[in-house]
């Protein structure tokens, strides 16, 4: 029996790729040919989506994007046997996008059935788990820091460190939790795990439970991805069925219970502290740090807070050893980064690699530019809160100091492309609405500041009062840097100031008046 | 209403020995009726030993929860950088013109609500839009003239 495989990811979906399922199995109905359809999760082609994959014995043979028209003609080809095809792109692993790719926290994404544990465990799921269970927590934390992990929510602070304290806190209760707000525009890593491999997230939240000796874990997901929690809440089902969650982790003396909540769509709510509030059933209000969440966090207890993608690389750090992760990367930046490529790129989607790729490498290499074929003007990196860059700064490689020099963020490794039409001026603007928008409002400089904002850039776009308009803008995002409580209004500087540096004449400003 | 009252008692039932328990009742009265109706804040409120300014900050606070009914469909429409960047400011403006409507509104014949929406984490297929649960890439504003005229025929 021949499998087809078409991926129930929800960019796919979004794309037609439910229908594409039903067209095939229609088809192969008609004519008696017995098939398997397995909902994977996506490869991350996000252009060639609907892509269809058929087993054959030299490896998995590509078709795509497919529309429910082109299914009889598939059919007709012989693609269940790999059959040439207009739509057929060869062999998927062959394909130089995914050839060069240094997959290890997305190893299964797009390969396996995503809710199927049988599958997880096929493909090396759960070999973390099992080395952590015999190891001291001591041992546990120790290999993660020494894989040199960094936060992938944005702010790259070393994971070990932050799990140490939390296993040295002393509490009748303490928790995990994971960050899968992802509120960042131009960002879908978090979404493509919980969709295409949620067992690597709960494997990853189970390791940090015995390693700090947390109990109880909650996934604080946006409830923008309906698909995504979906899939989680299956996978957490088998989990507790086949005994990886709940009394007794698989036969040992240690439990972890894991359960799914829902956010309501406030940016904020992805702020740590924010979080926790609304996990505790509060407004999204951002709290005084200290004391960190690692010391007082969820109901005041001791708390790991992590991003999805962080907690979901931790069971190959256990299952390969922090070595095996600490030898991709460079400078401090160790590892691999989940890269999402948006906006206005022809080949949009997610590429795993080690950190030091250069941004043009990934725009044109991988992206192969725009999707108008216009020039690319800007690109902003690290979503809404990151800096926008222009082409001169494209051979900067992917790595939190280097940007950092550049007074630009790597972030969540969202990276959106901008071609030659757009205003850098409107963008500006729209941080500073963005950041209203979405401010908790617990301090005046971020939500006063905002707001001023959108009104002096409005000044700028009209021509009216333009040079004390650009002074106060600058004086206005002084104000919201070394002021804010929280980086939203502490970062909408840095795509306002960005783009007023690198783009004067979208301001109205000559190149050389721009230091004014 | 009878029957509504006896579903958010339900629910309250259901959730109300969770930890951290409002924001998911919350969420499974709106999934149930659509919103959130203040005449229920005091039963929550009750409930979980909250006052209703706080049931209602919690409520007013979140851009998913409503206290209105929306129509019989809720359209969103990404409008983050990453559709920007492919066109949604055009396709805001031509879905806003041929509902007649602007955020946060009903079309006058409750079909159709309009929400602004950022990022579907869609944003390799941008413009996305989400039409009810359902989210739809690469976008025309042509395709979502055809979405929305089936979505009336069916509702
Ligand atoms: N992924 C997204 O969608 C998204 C959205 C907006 C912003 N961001 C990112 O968020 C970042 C800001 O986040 P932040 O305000 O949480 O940053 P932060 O620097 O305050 O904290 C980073 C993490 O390290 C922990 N930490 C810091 N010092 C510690 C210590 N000594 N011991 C233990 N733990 C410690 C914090 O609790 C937190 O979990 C920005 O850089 C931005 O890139 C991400
Ligand atoms: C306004 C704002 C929004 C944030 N949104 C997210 C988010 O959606 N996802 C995330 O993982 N981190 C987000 N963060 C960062 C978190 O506060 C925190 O640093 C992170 O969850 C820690 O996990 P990590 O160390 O694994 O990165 C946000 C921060 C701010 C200031
Ligand atoms: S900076 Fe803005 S979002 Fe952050 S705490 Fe202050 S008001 Fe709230
Ligand atoms: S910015 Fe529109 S889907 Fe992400």
């Amino acid at each position: 029996m021949n499998t087809v495989y078409i991926p129930r990811d929800s960019s796919a979906l979004s794309l037609g790729a439910n229908q594409v399922a039903a067209a095939i199995a229609k088809k192969a109905a008609a004519r008696h040919l017995p098939i398997q359809i397995a909902r994977n999760g996506s490869r991350g082609m996000f252009w060639l989506e609907p892509l269809v994959e058929v087993a054959t014995p030299h490896g998995r043979m590509a078709y795509g994007p497919v529309t429910p028209e082109q299914v009889s003609s598939l059919f007709d080809a012989g693609f269940l046997d790999g059959g040439d095809h207009a739509l057929c792109l060869g062999l998927t692993d062959e394909l130089p996008w995914m050839k060069h790719q240094e997959r290890l926290t997305f190893a299964r994404v797009g390969i396996t059935d995503p809710v199927s544990l049988q599958d997880y465990i096929a493909h090396d799921g759960y070999k973390g788990l099992r080395n952590a269970i015999a190891m001291a927590p001591q041992d546990i934390v120790q290999q993660v820091t020494d894989s040199g992990l960094r936060g992938r929510g944005g702010a790259a602070f070393p994971t070990g460190i932050k799990w140490k304290t939390v296993l040295e806190a002393t509490a009748e209760q303490k928790y995990i939790v994971c960050n899968a707000d992802e509120g960042d525009s131009g960002t879908f890593s978090d979404r493509m795990i919980m969709e295409g491999d949620p067992f690597v997230l709960i494997e990853g939240m189970t390791i940090a439970g015995i390693a700090v000796g947390a109990t109880q874990g909650y996934i604080y997901v946006r409830s923008e991805y309906p698909h995504s929690i979906a899939a989680l809440n299956l996978a957490i089902k088998s989990a507790y069925e086949a005994g990886y969650l709940g009394r007794g982790i698989l036969g040992s003396q240690l439990d972890f219970y894991l359960e799914v909540r829902r956010a309501a769509g406030a940016y904020v709510c992805g702020e740590e502290t924010a979080l926790l509030e609304s996990l505790e059933g509060k407004r999204g209000l951002v709290r005084f740090k200290p004391p960190l969440p690692a010391i007082s966090g969820l109901f005041g207890k001791p708390t790991v807070i992590n991003n999805v993608i962080s907690l979901a690389t931790v069971p190959i750090i256990l299952d390969k050893g922090s070595a095996y992760y600490r030898d991709y990367g460079m400078g401090r930046s160790r590892g691999t980064l989940p890269i999402q490529l948006a906006g206005n790129i022809k080949h949009g989607g997610l590429v795993e690699k080690a950190f030091g790729i250069t941004l043009r490498e990934l725009l044109y290499d991988y992206g192969g530019g725009s999707a108008t074929g216009r020039p690319i003007k800007a690109v902003q990196v690290g979503g809404p809160l990151g800096a926008y860059l222009p082409e001169s700064q494209f051979d900067t490689p992917l790595d939190y100091e280097e940007f950092s020099k550049l007074w630009a963020v790597l972030g969540h490794g969202g990276i959106v492309a901008f071609d030659d039409t757009v205003d850098m001026a409107h963008m500006a603007r729209y941080a500073f609405e963005f950041c209203a928008i979405e401010s908790c409002g617990k301090c005046t400089p971020c939500r006063i500041g905002s707001t001023r904002g959108v009104e002096v850039m409005d000044k700028i776009i009209a021509g009216t009062e333009h040079a004390q308009s650009v002074a106060l803008v600058r004086d206005l995002s002084d104000t919201m840097l070394n002021g804010s409580l929280c980086a939203l209004g502490g970062m909408t500087p840095y795509p306002v100031l960005s783009a007023l540096n690198h783009f004067p004449e979208d301001f109205g400003l000559l190149k050389k008046e721009q230091a004014a | 209403m009878h029957d509504q009252q006896a579903r958010i008692k339900s629910h309250i039932e259901s959730h109300r020995h969770m930890a951290g328990a409002l924001m998911p009742l919350l969420h499974a009265i709106q999934d149930d009726l659509g919103y959130i109706p203040e005449e229920c804040y005091n039963l929550v409120a009750k409930a979980l030993n909250l006052s209703i300014a706080e049931v209602h900050g919690v409520v007013t606070f979140y851009h998913h929860f409503r206290t209105k009914p929306p129509g019989r469909h809720v359209l969103q429409v990404c409008r983050a950088e990453s559709c920007q960047a492919m066109g949604c400011t055009a396709l805001e403006t031509h879905v806003k013109s041929a509902l007649g409507i602007d955020y946060h509104e009903t079309t006058s014949d409750g079909t159709i609500t309009l929400e602004p929406v950022y990022c579907l984490g869609n944003c390799a297929c941008s413009p996305a839009i989400m039409l009810d649960d359902q989210v739809y890439g690469r976008v025309s504003p042509q395709q979502v003239e055809h979405l929305l005229a089936s979505a009336r025929e069916v509702s």
